[in-house]
This record gives structure tokens, C-alpha cells and sequence, in this order.
């Protein structure tokens, strides 16, 4: 049963439809039960509702936006008529159009409810499903090589930023070979390690936060999972082997990243 | 010199994906910096550093990409306001709990122009918010993102994302509220 305390965070994420069905429905009937969050999610709505229905964006100047237009390189080379210009301007026109109709739908709340998982579980989900598809017969590596020389250039031009692939096999990890997969909708890199007859993956990814993130140790569906963020790239190992060496290996592969640079 | 085929590409890439967000940038940079000037000059900082990294933009959402970029021009733009003290924005939420609600004193004109809560005074009221607080919501319910997206904008987990919009949310209905008493 839901506490109070519970549902105080979570029914604003219900009001903003972020929870995915199981918790909607434990928020709602907490909220269906107790005066005092009801009389709260009312509230919260209301202000939403409010929020909607009040032009609130400050619209760009029209001399920055041209500023900025100034600083970019022409969009056409010189010798293209100014007739074939025109189509890709007002297909931007169309597209502030459409943005604003959809900002405006978001905001009244008529868009469908989007039910989702956590964010974090539902990356890492989406990690191990990605993990258990490499185990399968011939989809671990899309270049085979323990020579992290040929591994790393295999990346470069397939993702924007190529994985960081580091020769760990002195210390206990064989590198496998790499791999690009799909989490979360983006193309990422996948590094593969073997320790004995274990496979390790890691998924590396770009993140718009330069932030550091210390390593976080989680199991899901029987995989131990170990996420860090460092220098603008967001990694997981995962694999079935016990959580002391799979720590390990993330603690080898952050020194050996310190040591390089 | 005329561009490359290379470069117009880019930039014709670059304004189908970046251009039409230009009033949601424009927009979180008045509610970051609270002025017009420095608003337009964070914008216009903030495109040219999309435009040169935009090699490792990895889609798919434009908006929470240029924000992240916009925070940090405004990170240099509270820097150089030094002068009076400007809390970080990635102060901890217990940090944040303490902090006062009202990071100035909200200078509240007389009369219908308040009561009529329209656009103006709304936008004031807001402005109002505690940086983190004022930031997180104004990503969630003017610019449309979603949690994740304004955990990606502003590097924070999503529960701190979750923990200051209940908390903005509250301060503003306590300003709302005040701001009705008179009638």
C-alpha cells in the first residue's frame, strides 16, 4: 500500500504523464483513497491546466535570429537559383507551425499518456536485452580481434564517437572484439571481453554531461550491471559473471583510461 | 571563398535541426538570466558552439542538446556576474532545501496587473523560483520535455529532476496563492 510520503513526488509524475501503467495505476488508487494528495493532484492540475492556457514562451527577436542565420555558412552554394531556396524556407516555416500545434497539444495534456519505465531501469533493460541478443550464435562481434589496434579504427566513422577499447587481457580480460547495437534508440559501441567462458560487454555512449559519475553496481534479470560515467561517455559492463569481478574489470578499465590520458 | 559541399551540408543540416528551436532556447535563456540582453547574447553563444560541435550531436531530441549547451553558456554567464553571490546550479537538493525561496525580492507592482495573472505576471512569478527549481520547471512545463530529456539537459538524475519540480511547483502555488489574497 502506498504511503503518503510515496506518492507525494509520484503524483506530480502522474499529473505530467510519466509514470509508466503499474505505478499510474498504484498512484491513482492512492490518490482515489486519500483526501489530502487527491485535493494535491487536483491542485497540480490545475496549475497545469493554467500553465496551458498562458502563452508563457518568449518568442526570439527577430534581429538574433537573423544574427545567428548570418553566422551560419550559406545553406546553398552560389551557383543554385534563389527558386530552389525557397522550398527548404517555408518547409522551416511548416516545421515552427507544426512544433507549436504539438508544444500546444503536450501542454493541455491531450497527448496520450506515454507509459514508460524509470529511466535508468528502462536504459539498463534495454542494456541486457542488447547483452543477450550478443549471446547469441554469431552476433556477439562485428570485428574480431584481440588487438585493440583493430578494434577501435573499426569504430571510427560508424559512430560519431568511437569507444575507448583497451587490451585488459594481462589483467584477466580477453579483448573479444567490438560490436555496434541500439539502446535506446541511438547506435552505440559495444566492446566485447571474455573472462574464462563469460562474456562481458561494454556499451559505451556519448552523453551531453561532461559531468563524472561514480560506478553503480545493479543487477537485473540474473546480469550484473556496472554503470559509470566519465569524460562525456557513458558506460555499462554487463555480464553474468559475479558482481567482485565485474567490478573488477570496470576498476581496471577507469585506471587504464586515467593512465592514458 | 565559397563554402565546401561539405559545409553547406552541415549547415543546411544544422538549421532544419537546430533553427526551429530557436524560441525554446531564447525562452529558457530569459527565464536562466532573467534579461533580454543577456538572454539574446547567450542564445547567439550558445548556436555557435551547437554549430561547431555539431559533429557529435547523436540524435534523436535537438532540444535537451542545445539546452545542455545553453546551460553552460549561462554557467559562464553567472560566473562573470560574480559580483553578487549566484548559487550553482547543480547545488545537491539537500543543499537546495535550505536555500530561501525567493532568490531576490519579488518586486510585485500594484493592482490588476497582477490580479489579472495573465502571461506577464505569470512569467514574473517564475522568474522568482530558486535557479534549480526554476530551471527544472520551466524545462518541464514551457519547453515540453520530458523528465529523462531534463535529466539529459541538466545532468542530474531523474529523482532530483522529480524532487525539484514538487518543490517549484509548491513555491509557485504559495506565490499564486499570496498573489490572490487581496481580491
Amino acid at each position: 500500500m502506498m504511503t503518503c510520503d510515496e506518492a507525494e513526488i509520484l503524483i506530480h509524475a502522474l499529473a505530467d504523464g510519466e509514470l509508466d501503467a503499474g505505478h499510474a495505476r498504484e498512484v491513482e488508487a492512492h490518490v482515489a483513497n486519500c483526501p489530502r494528495c487527491a485535493s494535491e493532484f487536483a491542485a497540480i492540475n490545475e496549475m497545469k491546466r493554467a500553465l496551458a492556457g498562458t502563452d508563457l514562451i518568449y518568442k526570439a527577436p527577430a534581429a538574433l535570429r537573423q544574427r545567428i542565420e548570418a553566422e551560419l555558412p550559406p545553406a546553398q552554394p552560389s551557383n543554385v537559383t534563389p527558386l530552389a531556396g525557397a522550398p527548404s524556407r517555408r518547409s522551416l516555416l511548416k516545421g515552427f507551425a507544426i512544433g507549436s500545434a504539438v508544444s500546444a497539444l503536450a501542454a493541455t495534456g491531450l497527448v496520450a499518456i506515454v507509459l514508460r519505465n524509470d529511466d535508468q531501469q528502462r536504459i539498463e533493460a534495454e542494456i541486457v536485452s542488447a547483452h543477450l541478443r550478443s549471446l547469441q550464435a554469431g552476433h556477439l562481434t562485428d570485428v574480431v580481434s584481440t588487438d585493440q589496434h583493430t578494434v577501435k579504427p573499426w569504430f571510427n566513422g560508424k559512430l560519431d564517437v568511437a569507444p575507448p577499447v583497451i587490451d585488459l587481457t594481462a589483467q584477466g580480460f580477453t579483448l573479444v572484439g567490438g560490436r555496434l547495437d541500439y539502446v535506446d534508440a541511438r547506435a552505440i559501441g559495444a566492446v566485447v571481453y571474455r573472462r574464462r567462458q563469460h562474456v562481458i560487454n561494454l556499451f559505451v555512449a556519448q552523453t551531453s554531461s561532461t559531468e563524472r559519475r561514480a560506478a553503480k553496481l545493479d543487477t537485473l534479470q540474473g546480469f550484473n550491471i556496472r554503470s559509470w560515467r566519465d569524460r562525456g561517455l557513458s558506460y555499462w559492463a554487463v555480464s553474468d559473471i559475479n558482481v567482485e569481478e565485474l567490478n573488477e574489470f570496470g576498476e581496471r578499465f577507469e585506471r587504464a583510461m586515467g593512465g592514458s590520458s | 571563398m565559397p563554402p565546401s559541399p561539405d559545409d553547406s551540408e552541415r549547415a543546411r543540416r544544422f538549421r532544419e535541426a537546430a533553427l526551429p528551436c530557436l524560441d525554446d532556447v531564447y525562452t529558457l535563456a530569459r527565464y536562466l538570466l532573467r534579461n533580454p540582453a543577456d538572454a539574446e547574447d547567450a542564445v547567439q553563444e550558445c548556436y555557435l558552439r551547437a554549430l561547431k560541435h555539431f559533429d557529435t550531436y547523436r540524435g534523436p531530441a535537438m532540444k535537451p542538446w542545445l539546452f545542455a549547451i545553453l546551460r553552460n553558456v549561462c554557467h559562464a554567464e553567472f560566473a562573470r556576474r560574480a559580483v553578487a553571490p549566484v548559487k550553482a546550479l547543480d547545488d545537491a537538493p539537500e543543499a537546495v532545501e535550505q536555500a530561501p525561496i525567493w532568490q531576490e525580492i519579488a518586486e510585485t507592482p500594484e493592482g490588476a496587473v497582477l490580479r489579472e495573472r495573465n502571461a506577464s505576471a505569470i512569467q514574473r512569478m517564475i522568474e522568482t523560483l530558486a535557479e534549480p527549481f526554476r530551471e527544472t520547471f520551466v524545462l518541464r512545463e514551457i519547453n515540453n520535455l520530458s523528465y529523462r530529456e531534463i535529466a539529459e539537459a541538466a545532468g542530474v538524475p531523474v529523482g532530483t529532476v522529480m524532487s525539484r519540480l514538487a518543490r517549484a511547483r509548491a513555491m509557485l502555488r504559495a506565490a499564486w496563492l499570496a498573489q490572490e489574497e487581496p481580491q
